[in-house]
Order: structure tokens, then C-alpha cells, then sequence
């Protein structure tokens, strides 16, 4: 058993956090999804902690995934949706910053469009501060459930052979990923249309290939991101029909490959577009096994860093000392 | 650090112990069917795994066998424990009115076995829990007590009892420790 | 630290080397100042005369700065040109180039007039740089005849590139005759795609727009071509990258009449300023790699390069405490100019010297400046530099009325002791 402790204060991204760090945070993980599939599924945990979501940018998903998080562990929870719109009329992050000390919140889960935002707020607040997601970026709870299900799948991260597939350049969930795979020990291969793979991604440590059948063939599994409608309305993919040909995962590509590649999604997906809706539905998919994942890993993350603190009056106890 | 004070039991003490406390847990159940065995992590685990082992001896019937980690549901995690070792919770069995027998190393401040009764209640509604002990040190802070005790010793604060089993530590046997302050 | 007050009417400077960078000859001996011009020490009487104690200090012309931001008229919150004139005092410097990136932009001769209104009672002297095109728009040519009779030293779009090709050339043309450089900020901004810092592996981890090394080296190419072709003084700013000294350096080589400029935040500082998401590391042109860095620091040393000018770009604290997507470009940089350029190419091995060289004879020379004769009845325009002194630069050594510079807390070594400048000094305490 590793030691159960994590240095980390805050949650900002996957980037330098320790393979200890990540190993404890995953088998707390664990610990959590047992919970999730009892009868009753909360805990009191953290009674008399205040958590608020704040999110600059619009994540059904991801704010609900941390809102059951924080509701089973017992935590009183605020939310904060701030759209665009707020943050057009100049409602800056320093307004934000002194509202979050203000209302003395143990600790603030962020979702905001410009990189490096929470990494500011967790500069200035005493909270703790978990990143849901800042611009192209992190993604660090995305990183640790995906990390999550594939430990699941395959009892191992080391040597293990993972596929990024899609829009690299404009993703915090690659990022996450790339940064917590690589710590652990697997192989990362990149792969998606040329313009949208950073030049510089080779320095992550990751390889890149460009032939979407290759890297099925070597892979374990893959992570398929999603594609932003946006890029197509900008002009940088050309259509549908050309992505789904080259870049995405099919029934009929699939089938060419007899090894069961494991299929990961961040979700929302494109059915028809980066995924088939059979490959998603398919028995090859995790997807489902991610969204409950989700709800585990962000639990221990919130265990983990609102847990143990300085003792304030009595002692602590000795670890060998049972009470 | 602590010195050890006094060895309260070795190898064969424990055994003795664990047996005496199997038969009276077999006086007052009669029917093991609607019994379970639920050890507290960590070392609960163990004294109740031995436990289910004396009872299959002595009835020939496999008693229904879980562990519970309370972690989750302590009132004092975040200032008094030293690190949460997180163990896993295994009740492979509907609760609902099963008779419960809790097994835990030492009875100290009854903290860990109201965690343990909450997170059981989360499995579902028990017909009864009971609470077994290889220790009972005293000085309690809630009122709780054990219905089958190994051995009554009260401690003065700088004691401490520290329970070692073969599967996690080598070597079975129950310490009394002085700490200097 | 330090403080600007008025020149006393005798100071003597006594015990240091001079260094006169139109001669390149440094002589020992005591510096003697009556009224404002520069006298034989015989001349002042000892017992009234301020002393400075120079020893271990070379004493030299005035800095120059050919490029500076002072936000007035129209963004006085951030800078004026009074503020903007003791910042530059405090960093050695004696005359200062502005640029026209003014609301309203200076782009006729009424702005060049009401420039060198407002700064003829300033300790240093200022120097309007007018702009290329209406509004800096890119798009209608603007009154650069008229502008250069009004006063205008040089006529740059400076912060917006001139895009417009045709547009440039139209500007290299028209000024030709005038003998005054055309100064394009040379990033192509489609290439640029809204990068906020260096594309490299950094921006990669971060997550943050790149800006490619390619988007200046591009328009710096085009920029030269444009130069081969008209015949007429160009300019290039802040140059950053290696590939863009190799430019430089290529089109000398081949003969072509172009300057080039560099920053002393190019100088010291690589794009790992940016790691902690610093809005003050956020310029333009960005940060670069160690690599570039050097390269910079390499054109400085061979000569491909110029001169130092700051790009001293103050912005308020409101302005800087936005993300980093929001936030603007720019740091100020006129207080911490010698000691950042003197720290970093003394490591490159650059004399104390050839550093001077490159604050006075060097942007004297792109800009067709006359520099100040270290002699007996001449003004004295003087800077006291310890190039020994090893300080650390914190919020009191600025004077700028804006404080955005991620320097704060570096260690320098090399400080600007005294500025003596139009009736005024400054002394560093």
C-alpha cells in the first residue's frame, strides 16, 4: 500500500503532480466508486464544507459530475454559472478572486475559457482550488478518471499504450492526459489532422502519428476527443465526410482491426462524426464507466485536499492507534 | 516514541481469546444463517476473518464474512487522523435483517464504531448489530459498548494499546505502550 | 531609489573614468559642471560645488531611447510624458524617442507640435516619432513631410504592423529624400493568430496561444526587400528572434541601408516568464527561447544589431491583473534598461564600453541624432554609471507612473548612479 497522503494543495493540472500523488488520488478513486455503488450513496465526509462551482463557461457535465461529488461526500455546495456575458462586461477575475475570500468558501472548483485562470485565483484565495477546466490548458479531473478507466480496464497504467485521436492543439483534456500518463508510465501516441497537433508536442514526451490505423493497431486503447463545431465553421476542418474518413473511429475501421482497442470519450460526442454511435455503444466503449469514474475521482480529489489538515486542538492521533 | 510497558497477550493468549469470544458469539446465536461477521478496517479485518475460520470449525456453516471502512464517515478526519488510509468496504450481502457482529482490534473513544454502525446503515436496515473487541482500554467518548470483550484494561492518556496480527504486522500479540509527551 | 531635483549650480564629479562614445577614448579626471555646461574643474569653487564621489564609475553621454510608449495624449492614467520623463531620467536616460500609439494617434503635425510643446520644460529631451499611416490604420498614407518639418525623428505604425505591403513601400518612397527611418513593428499578425507568448514547448504545456518565431521573421524579410527595393531607411524594432538576426545580418552583408534595435527584456528574459502565467511577461514581440535569446544578445555583440531601446510600454495595474488572454502587451523597461543589458551582455562578454556604445552612439546613429561633445562649454548631458554595483531591482527604483515589469526582484549588476540632464539630476541614493 502506497503512502495515502497527497502533497498537492491545490488541484490546478496534472502537469508535476507525483505518480504517488496520482496513485492515491485513483485508489481513493476506487474506495469512492465501492461507495457509489451502495444503497445509500453519501457519506459524511465532508460535513461543514463549503464548496462553490464556478463556471465561466457553459459544462453540463462536468458541473454536475462535481456537484454529486460534493453532495455524496456532504459538503454544502454553491454553484455559480457566469456566462460569457459577465466576463464581457468586465467582470474580471479579481472581482471573482475577492467575492470567493469574501464569502470564505473552503474551496472553489473553476471552469473559465483562459488558460492559467485558476492557476491567478490560486494565488490569491485561501481555498482550495480545483481546476474543472481553463481554456486549452487542463483538464486534471478529466486526466485522473480517464486514468481511472483505463487502471480499471487493464489493472495497470505502466507500459501501457494510449491513443489520442482529434483535435490536439485546442485540448485541455489531451493535455491532462499526456501529462498524467506519461508520469505513470504509459506511451502516448498523438493523432489528428496535421495543422491541429502542436509542433512543439514532441517535448511532452508523447509520439506523434498521423495515420489513424496505425495507431489503432498499436494501441491499447484510445481517447477520442471531441470535435468543436467551431473549428468547422472557422474553416480549419473541412468537412464531416473528410474527418469522419480519416480521423475517426467507425464500425468498419474498427472491424478491420481484430485486437480490442479499448475506446475512451471525454464526452459530449459527435455521434457520426470522431465516433460512431455502435462504437460508443459498443462493448469496446468505457464511456459509460468514465461518467461513474468521474463522480469517484473528483470525491477523492475533494477528500484528498480538504482531508487531513494541521491538527488545530487535539493531538493526532498515532497512525498505528485504533480507536 | 512510545516504549512498550507490558506485552498484554502473545500468540497464544490472542488464540485462546479469539476462541472464547467465537463460542460466546455461538451461545447467543443459534442461527448462523442470519448472521455476519464485518470486520473494521484495518485490523478487524483479520480478528474477524479468524472469527468466521473458529465458527466454520465449530458448525461447519460459512458465516457471511465483510469489511467496513470507516474513513469516509469520521467526525474527526480532518484534524485528528494522521493520514487516511482508505481500506475497502466489502459487503457482498444484503443487510436487511441480518444479525451483525462488528469486529474491531480495540475499543477506545467508540469514534470508529459509530462511523462503522452509519456506514453499515448505508448497506440497509440490520435486524441487530453487536460489537466485538480483542481490548477494551476505556476512556470513551461516546456511549457505546462492546458485547463481547477479549479483555477490560484501562489506560492512563500517555498509554496506548497497539494490537498486532500476523497478516499485517508478523507476529500476533497485544501491546501495552507508554508514551512520553 | 533615488530622487530628481534641480541641478545645483556647481557639481563636481570627482574620481571617476570618462567615456566619450564619440571618440571611443575613456581618460581618468574629474568632471566639473557650472550653470549647466560642462567646465574645467579649476573653474568651480570646491567648497560650494555638490561632489559626487565617481570613484570605481565611468562617467558618459546621456542615454538614448529610441523607443518608448509615454501614453500622453489620451492614456495619462498609465504614463505622461512628464512621468515617462523622470522614469527615463532614473535609468540614464537624456533624450527619448516616443511613439505615436497616442489616442489620438500622432499622425500630423499638430501632434508632433503638441509633443515637443509639452515636453519643452522636461528634464529630458523628447523626441516625437510620427506615423506611418492615418490613425495607424494601415490604410491612407499619413502627413509624414509635414511631420518631419514639424519635428518628427522617425515615422512608425509602431504596436500595429503595416500589413499592407504596398502600403510600405508607398511610405519608403514618399520618405527617401527625408533621411529619417521608417520603423515597421515587423510581426505578420495572421501568423501571429492571437498568440500571447513564444509557440514553443512552453506555450505547448501552458495550453496559451503561440505566437511563431516565423510571424516576425516573415514581415522582417519582407520588410528587408522592401528596403533593398526603395533605397530608404528602414528600421527594424525589438528584434527577437535568431532567425530574424540572420535576416538583418544577410541584407547588411549584402549592403542594403538597415538599422535594427533590440530590448533588453530580449535580452535577460526567455519565455519561461511566462510559466506562472505572469501577465507581465506578456510583450510584443513575445519572449523568446534561450536560443533566441542569445542570438539577440549575439547580433548586439557583432554588430548586426544597433542599439538597445527599451519599448518602455507602461500599463495600469488593472490593465495587468486581467487574464492573460486579456491582458495587455508591453512591460516597462527604462530603470531597469542598463542594468538588465549591462548584466546579461557582460556575460556575453560585451564591455562596459560597447554597452554604452549601444544607449548612445548607436541609437544616435539610427536616428541622426547628434550626440552632446564631452567638452568644456558644451550642455552637460551626462549619465554615472557603477558597473561594478550589484543591485536588485524592487517597486522604488521606478518612477514610471505604471509598474508592470516582471523584473522586479532580479539582480543586475551595473547601476545607473547619477543623470545629469536639462537643469535636472537625478542621483541614485
Amino acid at each position: 500500500m502506497s503512502e495515502p497522503t497527497v502533497s498537492l494543495r491545490h488541484l490546478l493540472g496534472l502537469e508535476g503532480v507525483s505518480a504517488q500523488d496520482i496513485q492515491v488520488l485513483l485508489e481513493t478513486g476506487f474506495s469512492f466508486r465501492e461507495v457509489l455503488e451502495r444503497p445509500i450513496k453519501k457519506v459524511p465526509t465532508l460535513t461543514g464544507i463549503s464548496v462553490v462551482n464556478l463556471f465561466f463557461e457553459g459544462s453540463t457535465r462536468t458541473r454536475i459530475s462535481f456537484e454529486l461529488a460534493e453532495k455524496r461526500l456532504s459538503a454544502d455546495v454553491t454553484n455559480f454559472s457566469a456566462g460569457a456575458s459577465s466576463l464581457s462586461k468586465g467582470e474580471g477575475l479579481k472581482d471573482t478572486i475577492q467575492n470567493i475570500h469574501a464569502m470564505k468558501m473552503d474551496a472553489v472548483v473553476m471552469r473559465h475559457p483562459v488558460p492559467g485562470s485558476t492557476w491567478q485565483l490560486s494565488q490569491f484565495v485561501d481555498a482550495v482550488v480545483i481546476n474543472a477546466g481553463d481554456g486549452t490548458h487542463e483538464h486534471p479531473t478529466q486526466g485522473l478518471l480517464d486514468m481511472m478507466s483505463l487502471q480499471e480496464k487493464f489493472g495497470r497504467l505502466k507500459g501501457l499504450k494510449v491513443g489520442i485521436i482529434g483535435d490536439i492543439a485546442h485540448s485541455r483534456v489531451a493535455r491532462s492526459n499526456i501529462f498524467g500518463l506519461i508520469t505513470m508510465g504509459a506511451e502516448v501516441t498523438v493523432c489528428g489532422p496535421g495543422h491541429l497537433i502542436p509542433p512543439y508536442i514532441g517535448e511532452l514526451g508523447v509520439a506523434v502519428n498521423g495515420d489513424i490505423d496505425e495507431v489503432l493497431t498499436w494501441a491499447d486503447a484510445v481517447n477520442v476527443l471531441r470535435i468543436q463545431r467551431e473549428r468547422m465553421a472557422d474553416g480549419i476542418i473541412p468537412s464531416v465526410r473528410e474527418y469522419r474518413s480519416r480521423f475517426g473511429i467507425t464500425n468498419e475501421r474498427l472491424a478491420r482491426h481484430r485486437k480490442e482497442v479499448v475506446i475512451l470519450h471525454p464526452g459530449p460526442m459527435n455521434r457520426g462524426v470522431e465516433i460512431d454511435s455502435d462504437v460508443a455503444d459498443g462493448d469496446q466503449a468505457v464511456i459509460l464507466d468514465q461518467v461513474l469514474n468521474g463522480v469517484a475521482v473528483r470525491m477523492s480529489v475533494l477528500f484528498h485536499l480538504l482531508g487531513p489538515r494541521e491538527s488545530e486542538g487535539e493531538p493526532p492521533l498515532h497512525p498505528e492507534e485504533e480507536t | 516514541m512510545g516504549e512498550v510497558k507490558t506485552i498484554l497477550m502473545d500468540a497464544a493468549a490472542m488464540e485462546r481469546t479469539l476462541a472464547r469470544l467465537a463460542h460466546e458469539i455461538m451461545e447467543r446465536h443459534q442461527d448462523l444463517d442470519t448472521l455476519a461477521v464485518v470486520g473494521i478496517q484495518r485490523r478487524g479485518e483479520f480478528l474477524a476473518r479468524r472469527t468466521v475460520d473458529l465458527l466454520r470449525r465449530h458448525r461447519g456453516v460459512e458465516v457471511k464474512f465483510g469489511t467496513v471502512d470507516v474513513t469516509f464517515h469520521r467526525d474527526d478526519f480532518r484534524t485528528r487522523l494522521p493520514s487516511p488510509q482508505v481500506g475497502p468496504t466489502q459487503i457482498a450481502f444484503g443487510v436487511d435483517d441480518l444479525h451483525i457482529i462488528l469486529v474491531d482490534d480495540v475499543l477506545f473513544t467508540g469514534r470508529t464504531v459509530r462511523a462503522a454502525v452509519n456506514s453499515l446503515m448505508d448497506f440497509g436496515r440490520p435486524a441487530s448489530i453487536e460489537l466485538a473487541v480483542l481490548v477494551d482500554r476505556g476512556r470513551r467518548e461516546l456511549p457505546v459498548q462492546a458485547d463481547y470483550i477479549g479483555q477490560r484494561h484501562p489506560t492512563s492518556e500517555n498509554e496506548h494499546i497497539h494490537v498486532h496480527v500476523v497478516e499485517v504486522d508478523g507476529k500476533d500479540e497485544v501491546l501495552l505502550m507508554e508514551y512520553s509527551e | 531609489m533615488g530622487t530628481i531635483t534641480a541641478l545645483p549650480r556647481e557639481v563636481l564629479i570627482k574620481g571617476g573614468m570618462l567615456y566619450d562614445p564619440i571618440t571611443r577614448e575613456s581618460r581618468k579626471g574629474d568632471v566639473a559642471i557650472k550653470n549647466g555646461r560642462l567646465t574645467e574643474p579649476g573653474e568651480i569653487g570646491a567648497d560650494k560645488a555638490k561632489v559626487i564621489d565617481a570613484r570605481g564609475c565611468i562617467i558618459t553621454h546621456g542615454f538614448i531611447d529610441i523607443h518608448a510608449h509615454f501614453r500622453e495624449p489620451g492614456r495619462e492614467d498609465k504614463e505622461t510624458l512628464a512621468t515617462g520623463s523622470q522614469a527615463a531620467l532614473a535609468g540614464g536616460f537624456t533624450r527619448v524617442c516616443v511613439m505615436p500609439n497616442t489616442d489620438p494617434p500622432i499622425d500630423g503635425p499638430e501632434g508632433v507640435r503638441f509633443i515637443l510643446e509639452r515636453s519643452e520644460d522636461l528634464p529630458v529631451a523628447i523626441h516625437p516619432v510620427g506615423a506611418v499611416t492615418k490613425g495607424q490604420r494601415g490604410k491612407e498614407l499619413a502627413e509624414l513631410l509635414e511631420m518631419k518639418a514639424a519635428g518628427a525623428v522617425a515615422f512608425s505604425d509602431d504596436g500595429e504592423p503595416v500589413q499592407d505591403g504596398q502600403m510600405l513601400r508607398r511610405a519608403l518612397y514618399y520618405t527617401r529624400d527625408l533621411g529619417v527611418p521608417v520603423i515597421n513593428h515587423a510581426e505578420d499578425v495572421r501568423l501571429r493568430a492571437g498568440g500571447v507568448m513564444n509557440e514553443g514547448a512552453l506555450s505547448t504545456r501552458l495550453g496559451l496561444p503561440g505566437n511563431p518565431a516565423l510571424a516576425e521573421a516573415s514581415m522582417i524579410y519582407r520588410d528587408l526587400l522592401l528596403a533593398e527595393d526603395t533605397g530608404s531607411r528602414l528600421h527594424v524594432p525589438h528584434v527577437s528572434t535568431a532567425l530574424s538576426v540572420d535576416l538583418v545580418r544577410h541584407f547588411k552583408e549584402r549592403g542594403v541601408t538597415i538599422t535594427a534595435e533590440a530590448s533588453p527584456h530580449h535580452l535577460g528574459l526567455t519565455d519561461e516568464a511566462v510559466r506562472d502565467f505572469d501577465t507581465h511577461a506578456k510583450v510584443a514581440p513575445p519572449l523568446r527561447s534561450e536560443g533566441d535569446r542569445q542570438a539577440v544578445a549575439g547580433g548586439l555583440r557583432d554588430g548586426t544589431l544597433d542599439c538597445i531601446a527599451t519599448d518602455h510600454a507602461p500599463h495600469t495595474v488593472e490593465d495587468k491583473e486581467q487574464d492573460l488572454i486579456q491582458a495587455p502587451f508591453g512591460m516597462i523597461g527604462l530603470e531597469s534598461a542598463f542594468g538588465m543589458a549591462h548584466t546579461t551582455l557582460g556575460q556575453m562578454g560585451l564591455s562596459t564600453e560597447q554597452v554604452i556604445d549601444l544607449l548612445t552612439s548607436g541609437p544616435a546613429r539610427v536616428m541622426g541624432l547628434e550626440l552632446t561633445p564631452l567638452e568644456p562649454g558644451e550642455t552637460a548631458e551626462l549619465v554615472v554609471l557603477a558597473p561594478d554595483e550589484e543591485w536588485t531591482f524592487t517597486r522604488e527604483d521606478i518612477h514610471s507612473r505604471s509598474r508592470n515589469t516582471p523584473m522586479l526582484g532580479m539582480t543586475f549588476t551595473g547601476r545607473v548612479r547619477a543623470t545629469i540632464s536639462r537643469g535636472s539630476w537625478f542621483t541614485c541614493r
